[in-house]
């Protein structure tokens, strides 16, 4: 097939030809993570794997002229080589395969060719690049091809062939779609109930019911597209209708998740420092007299499942588009990934699904990839580890902005134009609103394959400079991004009030042969559509950030929406059916209450020392260092870090909140106090097995606890949440969502610390049919993550991150002991041993207060929070970090030792304090008891209740990096 | 005008994106900056000659596309050639950093000598860590005067330099910053010290008039003490980060 491109003549000027180049010298990746290994994880003993790439040109140029242009655009002057396709042959008996992008994704190296290729004065038709794998080892055909299908390519955005693959620009050139009617008339329920699983719609039998109706009223049927953006507007990802669904309990009804309980709760609290909380694409509070900070957190998960770089890649880069959906430069990344465990057995892998490992790192190379490149740092998150998160792993991706008070308008008038900027349309992610509200199954990846997108953060970092030069400037009314739904929610959310005319053929697009439905609902990360009243300077300001913008259309104020290819009508909706037409969605909760046991004894096979358990929790995958994934985030760029993820002597102790100073916003040079953003982070997945409520209390207190420890004000906090459940049709599985609704509320309330954004994610389980017409289903363990942001008011405060001097004091704020019910100790004995899991404490938000009060005064020298694994690998965390030792005497009558070393809870933190400020101290922080000092001994000494724990900080440093015991202690 | 305050100009491809900390990190050195996209010097609306100082940023210009800077580089080198050969012979100094240095080797001005090339990391990975760095040049205007080593990170994937004939660069002067150990000792091409893998650990280079800087690690990012995650550990009365002196050298220069 390929044979027809690479042995034409293209010696002759003037006809249009294909030329290949192959690149080298290959790679040959033996680390742990390259092909290679994953090929031996899988079984398959291949000897060796090298890489090449390959460079496709289309042009009328002489072969003397592609090769001037390899030679300039392909390889680098210094040790890298091309040769034509066609005489790169290997040695007899190895396999070559090619892979490569398939028609139509996003391709930016085979765009920036063509255009550089013009700016060197040797214009060609079309560029793209792809690899060129050689494969050697006694390998079978279907070894071969598991080996391309799970390695080397992705099936989503990829395609392959043996020995030659043709350029991914050789097959476009389709012909335009066309509008289509949907019948409705005279479908009963179980047809309209068929109709909307046939397309995919994920519209249920109530709703085609009100839309089929609609469209009686109107006197015909509805088209394709107009089905599709009911769809999308109406899905559970766009209009969140489980969490406003009113919910039959056995204690009553209950009116709506979110009004009840999450913006309940920002009401009740009524913060002053809050400007705008649940209405726009991020919330809006308070950084200091001048400057506001935007707050959002996504999830991402379906899409990270099936093409797991594109999914966190886009995850990121959408959320940093909601941040500027609000006129707000975007200053900080966060992302809490879930995967299985890595070691899963390839066989234990269901089908249709990735391995986790593949799933790891793919998804940690796209968060990194979008984040460099855009510029902003990525300064904090974590990594859980759930065996649940096989089947469905989860993508948290959060972002911070920041904007002058009042700047982002929102006065969109009838007659504004619409203008849209930024990338073209093209088929992928269409339909990923409706496909994210659905649950997967073995044939999600195929059907789905088309809602999976390839972000390009270098569009998106021209948009966010050309925004911010259009904010200064005042040329636009209104802003809002094309999310999932592209411009079908974009235009859509913009002309709720007023309307709006869009003629579609003045819509950018990247190739022809598109749906008129498909342009409208196609998602494209980076788009962002805005009212503007005069356009010109605009598209003149575009010009000069090389950014793409057209004028589609304007705001009408006759409250219609109408959409034209043509010059004929294909969406002709009114606005208030389209926004609040849906029937309110009733669900059934059961509250189940499941008591815990009272904790037994471990038996003679789980004992473990001590020593033991406290390095296999430091090694457990969800504590242990990410150092090495943070490393290829980009932390540093805006020059505002100020406390890192990775802190201490060695960098490579863990800090709890994260420090920026937003650009900007401090004097230059270092007069005067600087104030700064602090983030920190919660979750608490152990205990959501047990209890959710008591996960959301202890998620918020984490979350509190972090930002504390980065120097916030705990009476200055804003929460966002981030919930992963399962189907909560099912009402067991939303009876856990409504205990964690209901625990979110209650500790924002105690805290006083208001919800000004947040995203649920449902539907995340697996369904697996098993053939006998019944259904199993692995729902994901129930997932809240918890970010509180807050202000510094002096960075020069903070405290540091591990202990700093020998000799100082070490003070504990709370009790000496914590409860061991769904613990990290339970966890890595591998019994639950029953109890209690912990419980709020009503003095924790004292607790709070009073390290905040003592930071304030410039009292604490470092300080860190008891979390995951109680007091016993605080210490040790922290006794690392600094590369010093500890020495700690804590007694408590009331529990066994292991509650003192391993117990966990609410409000509790290790602080380190010089001796001559021991007073003060007490004074400020009563709940503080000093429990010992910092040493110089390098080793952690712990002795509870008479009970000894000594480890030195090279096997805590060997655990927590993961560098010696993990193998041992498995899960 | 005896002593005028220099206008640092600071072109922002697609894809550049730590042009905002490089203007801080000039301005708290005293001069005045200008952040432009490219694309109005090539319309001529910005000029480079209105300017005292060119100081290429971080970033991944063009998405990186066909190897980092490249393209970046090609501009240098095609469509700019007549202003920066004007503005070589006008003695500005001109400072590329990361992506920016690499444009400057892609674009054949830095070492200037010999081939050279700045390629994927050792450890095949994109990297953000702080490293220490020892100036060597006495020949660069920005280093001659620096008599401490710098502390601040790289971001990079694509900064392990390598030349035709790294040796030859020691010799002549032309390295400008070599990797070294958190107590300055030599790194050795030893990880992390030698964060990349870099030849003779080679960070930075100048050329052979000492007028253009090029190094992959971010001076820009460490000019506030706040910045310096060794604060708490390190008993620094003054108030400035250990980079500020480059900046402060390239602007005296600029407005000698």
């Amino acid at each position: 097939m390929s044979d027809t491109h690479t042995t034409r003549t293209v010696g002759s000027a003037g006809e249009m030809a294909d030329r290949a180049f192959v690149i080298g010298p290959g790679r040959d990746d033996r680390s742990s993570d390259g092909p290679k290994a994953k090929a031996h994880m899988l079984g398959i003993a291949v000897d060796r794997i090298v890489e090449f790439r390959v460079g496709h040109i289309r042009s009328n140029l002489t072969t003397e002229e592609t090769a001037r242009l390899a030679d300039r655009l392909l390889i680098e002057p210094v040790g890298q080589w091309w040769v034509d396709r066609d005489g790169h042959q290997p040695e007899a008996g190895v396999i070559v395969v090619e892979t490569g992008l398939r028609p139509g994704v996003t391709d930016r190296e085979g765009a920036e060719l063509v255009r550089a290729a013009a700016q060197f004065g040797l214009p060609i038709e079309a560029g793209a690049v792809a690899k060129r794998w050689f494969i050697e080892g006694q390998l079978s055909p279907a070894e071969t091809e598991l080996l391309i299908e799970r390695v080397l390519h992705n099936d989503v955005i990829e395609r392959w062939a043996y020995k030659a693959l043709p350029p991914s620009h050789a097959d476009q050139g389709a012909v335009d779609g066309t509008t289509a009617f949907i019948t409705l008339t005279g479908l009963g329920y179980d047809g309209l109930v068929e109709l909307s699983q046939q397309r995919r719609l994920g519209l249920t039998g109530d709703e085609m019911v009100v839309i089929q109706e609609w469209f009686g009223e109107q006197g015909r049927e509805p088209t394709d597209a107009e089905l599709e953006m009911l769809a999308q507007t109406w899905s559970e990802h766009c209009s969140h209708k489980t969490f406003r669904a009113v919910i039959e309990t056995d204690d009553g009804e209950i009116d709506g998740l979110l009004k009840t309980y999450l913006r309940g709760a920002t009401d009740a609290i009524d913060a002053p420092w809050v400007e705008s909380a649940f209405v726009d694409n991020a919330g809006i509070v308070h950084f200091d007299d001048t400057y506001d900070l935007a707050l959002k957190a996504e999830t991402h998960n379906h899409p990270s499942a099936l093409e797991p770089f594109g999914g966190a890649n886009t995850g990121v880069g959408g959320v940093v588009r909601d941040i500027l959906g609000v006129s707000a430069q975007p200053i900080a990344i966060t992302d809490i990934l879930c995967f299985g465990p890595e070691d899963l057995p390839p066989a234990d892998v269901p089908e249709g699904v990735l391995h986790p490992q593949r799933i790891r790192s793919g998804v940690i190379a796209g968060v990194g990839d979008y984040g460099n490149k855009i510029g902003v740092p990525n300064i904090g998150g974590s990594i859980l580890h759930d065996p649940s998160y096989t089947t469905t792993p989860l993508v948290f991706a959060g972002c911070i902005g920041l904007l002058p008070r009042g700047s982002n308008p929102t006065n969109a008038q009838a007659g504004d134009f619409i203008v849209v900027l930024g990338g073209a349309v093209g088929r992928d992610g269409v339909g990923g609103a409706t496909f994210s509200s659905q649950s997967m199954t073995t044939d999600t990846a195929d059907v789905a394959g088309s809602s999976v997108q390839i972000g390009d953060p270098v569009v998106e970092k021209g948009l966010i400079d050309l925004v911010l030069a259009a904010r200064e400037m005042g040329l636009y009314t209104a802003i809002t991004d094309c999310g999932a739904g592209g411009l079908s929610s974009a235009v859509g959310e913009m002309a709720e009030v007023l309307g709006a005319e869009v003629d579609l053929e003045t819509v950018p697009r990247k190739y022809p042969g598109l749906a008129p439905w498909e342009v409208w609902l196609s998602e494209a990360q980076e788009r962002m559509v805005l009212a503007v009243p005069d356009p010109g300077p605009l598209l003149e300001l575009a010009k000069k950030w090389q950014v793409e913008a057209a004028v589609i259309g304007k705001f009408t104020g006759d409250g219609r929406l109408q959409v034209k290819t043509g010059g004929v009508n294909f969406i002709d909706l009114n606005t208030t059916f389209l926004h609040d037409g849906r029937p309110r969605l009733r669900l059934k909760a059961s509250l189940a209450d499941s008591p815990r046991l009272p904790r037994s004894e471990a038996s003679e096979d789980e004992a473990m020392s001590a020593e033991e358990i406290l390095l296999a929790i430091l090694a457990h995958p969800s504590v242990r260092s990410n150092e090495e994934v943070i490393r290829t985030y980009d932390h540093e760029i805006l020059g505002g870090t100020v406390i890192r993820p990775y802190g201490g002597v060695e960098q490579d102790g863990p800090a709890d909140g994260t420090v920026i100073v937003p650009p900007g916003t401090a004097t230059m040079g270092d007069v005067g106090p600087v104030a700064g953003a602090v983030v920190g982070i919660g979750s608490a997945i152990l205990i959501g097995r047990h209890d959710c409520e008591a996960m959301a209390w202890a998620a918020v207190d984490e979350a509190v606890r972090n930002a504390v420890v980065g120097g916030a004000d705990p009476d200055q906090l804003s929460l966002l949440d981030n919930f992963a459940w399962g189907n909560p049709t099912h009402p067991e599985t939303l009876g856990q969502l409504v205990a964690a609704c209901k625990g979110c509320h209650d500790a924002a309330l105690a805290q006083g610390a208001p919800y000004v954004s947040g995203k649920d994610s449902l539907f995340n389980e697996f369904v697996v049919e098993d053939g006998a017409g019944g259904k199993t289903r692995d729902p994901v363990t129930p997932t809240l993550i918890i970010t509180a942001v807050g202000i510094t008011p002096d960075v020069d405060k903070v405290p540091a991150t591990g202990v700093v001097s020998a000799g100082n004091d070490v003070w504990l704020i709370g009790p000496a002991a914590g409860n061991l019910g769904a613990s990290y100790h339970d966890e890595v004995i591998g019994t639950d041993l029953g109890g209690p899991v912990p419980a709020p404490n009503p003095d924790a938000v004292g607790h709070h207060r009073q390290l905040f009060a003592a930071i304030r005064q410039g009292l604490v020298v470092s300080a860190h929070d008891l979390s995951d694994g109680g007091l016993a690998v605080a210490a040790a965390e922290w006794a690392f970090a600094g590369r010093l030792g500890l020495e700690l005497q804590l007694e408590d009558s009331q529990v066994g030792a292991d509650a003192i070393m391993f117990g966990e809870g609410p409000g509790r933190y290790l602080v380190e304090v010089a001796p001559d400020q021991q007073d003060r101290f007490a004074s400020l922080v009563p709940a503080a008891d000093r429990v010992g000092s910092v040493t110089d001994s390098g080793e952690l000494q712990l002795t509870a209740n008479g009970q000894d724990l000594r480890v030195g900080l090279e096997s805590v440093g060997s655990a927590f990096k993961n560098t010696a015991i993990t193998s041992e202690v498995g899960q | 005008m005896t002593s005028m305050t220099p206008s640092v100009l600071i072109p922002i491809a697609p894809g550049t994106n730590r042009n905002a900390e490089l203007a801080i990190a000039f301005e708290a050195a005293g001069a005045v900056t200008a952040q432009v996209p490219l694309e109005a010097i090539r319309t001529g609306e910005t000029k480079l000659a209105d300017h005292q100082i060119l100081a290429l940023p971080g970033g991944f210009s063009y998405g990186d596309a066909l190897g980092a800077g490249r393209l970046l580089g090609l501009d240098l080198s095609g469509w700019f050639a007549d202003q920066m050969n004007e503005a070589v012979e006008r003695e500005m100094p001109i400072i590329g950093i990361c992506n920016g240095f690499q444009a400057l080797v892609k674009a054949g001005l830095l070492p200037g000598n010999q081939l050279a090339s700045l390629t994927e990391n050792n450890n095949g990975r994109f990297e953000c860590r702080w490293v220490t760095l020892s100036p060597r040049s006495s020949r660069s205007v920005w280093t001659s005067e620096l008599n401490e080593d710098l502390r601040c990170p790289i971001a990079h994937g694509e900064g392990r330099f390598v030349g035709d004939d790294a040796a030859q660069l020691v010799a002549a002067d032309q390295v400008a910053f070599a990797y070294v150990d958190a107590s300055g000792g030599p790194a050795n091409g030893s990880y992390p010290a030698n964060p990349n893998g870099s030849d003779v650990d080679i960070a930075g280079v100048t050329d052979a008039s000492g007028l253009i800087l090029g190094l992959m690690p971010h001076p820009e990012d460490h000019v506030f003490r706040r910045q310096d995650p060794l604060r708490a550990r390190r008993n620094a009365e003054a108030g400035t980060g250990s980079c500020l002196g480059l900046f402060s050298a390239g602007v005296k220069a600029a407005a000698s």
